[in-house]
């Protein structure tokens, strides 16, 4: 199966509770069925490097759309809106659960939608993806990219905004996870990396994890120093073989490029 | 690493963005992934004034170790300063009178 290389890329309202934010949507132009994913932002917020994994999934076979978290905070550069969100010590669990519901809601509502959903988030929004997939129904297969804080050692960090440790809900965690991390990562470090594995074996969850040497917090982001060229492309060929499998569609693969 | 770890320091002073000089009443201090600089990481600070909602801000992405170059030259800054203005210190001020 070719890649799509026709796209139709644009911003769109989509919400939760009657907040209406804007998200970045994209998908393939051709006529067709294709499986919705809802990409989670980073920390740093919703930014051109994002915007351009939505592109790059549609390229594969994907109606992607990732929500703007921060869309509370006005229509300022994505560097000022992230920086006033992190000086209010960040955003509310509840309210990104119930906002990539409603991106969820939006793919599901398209002429262009298989049924299947999936989800991917990097950094903040790994932990944001795993915390989901363990919070919300008829999510088919959810991937983890470097999400610190999933295990919370100090249970001082745990406060109004974020008051469970994503570790603590994997028992309801019902669709395929796929974790992607480095082991140079200082959050998540290897060991809570380990300790993550361990609670979703002991679970009997379906999960694969997969870590890499030379590697990183963040190494996908082609606009880092953190950027590890090698480590990113087997990386990205293990998340569209993992999507290709759960979500079942006439998306396609690296490998079958 | 990506946190929310943020050290925040009253101020009273102002500072020059992208609408002129403002008041400024709160730097936001933080290690982490930058947004502009190509570093790893940075010491980011977020000099805004929260009192009127923060909304504009001066920001600066040092490496850490110009950062702690940074607060050494603050403080040599601030003695001198001090001590050529007639600071505080009673022997500095005497120093700087003789200067």
């Amino acid at each position: 199966m070719s890649p799509y290389r026709a796209l139709q890329a644009e911003t769109v309202k989509c919400g939760h509770n009657g907040d209406q934010g804007e998200a970045y949507y994209a998908r393939p132009i051709a006529a067709g069925k294709y499986p919705g994913i809802v990409v989670i932002h980073h920390l740093p917020g919703w930014d051109e490097w994002i915007m351009e994994v939505v592109r790059k999934l549609a390229h594969y076979g994907y109606a992607a759309i990732s929500p703007h978290l921060y869309f509370r905070e006005g229509s300022d550069s994505p560097d000022d809106i992230g920086a006033r969100v992190r000086a209010a010590g960040g955003v509310a669990d509840a309210q990104v659960v119930g906002d990539v519901a409603g991106a969820i809601a939006y793919l599901r509502a398209q002429p262009n939608a298989s049924g299947k959903i999936g989800m991917i988030g990097f950094c903040s929004g790994g932990r944001h993806c795993y915390l989901t997939a363990c919070t919300l129904s008829g999510i088919d297969a959810a991937v983890d990219c470097w999400g610190g804080n999933v295990i919370v050692d100090n249970p001082k960090d745990l406060n109004q905004k974020r008051p469970v440790a994503p570790i603590d809900l994997t028992e309801k965690l019902n669709c395929p996870l796929l974790g992607i991390f480095g082991n140079d990562d200082a959050n998540p470090t290897a060991d809570q990396v380990n300790r993550t594995e361990a609670v979703l074996k002991r679970l009997g969850k379906n999960y694969e994890f997969y870590r890499y040497d030379g590697a990183g917090h963040a190494f996908f982001n082609t606009w880092r120093d953190a950027y590890r060229p090698e480590q990113a492309l087997d990386g990205w060929k293990k998340v569209l073989a993992f999507f290709a499998r759960h979500l079942a569609s006439s998306a396609t693969s690296i490998a079958a490029e | 690493m990506c946190s929310y770890i943020v050290e925040k320091a009253a101020l009273v002073g102002s500072a020059k963005g992208r609408k002129g000089w403002m008041r400024i009443d709160t730097a936001n201090v933080y290690f982490d992934h930058p947004y502009y600089s190509t570093l790893d990481h940075v010491l980011a600070i977020d000099f805004t004034n929260e009192g009127e909602g923060g909304r504009d801000r001066v920001a600066v992405e040092l490496s850490a170790d110009s950062a702690r170059a940074l607060v050494a030259r603050i403080l040599a800054a601030l003695a001198s300063g001090e001590a050529a203005h007639g600071g505080p210190a009673p022997a500095i001020t005497d120093s700087a009178a003789a200067a």
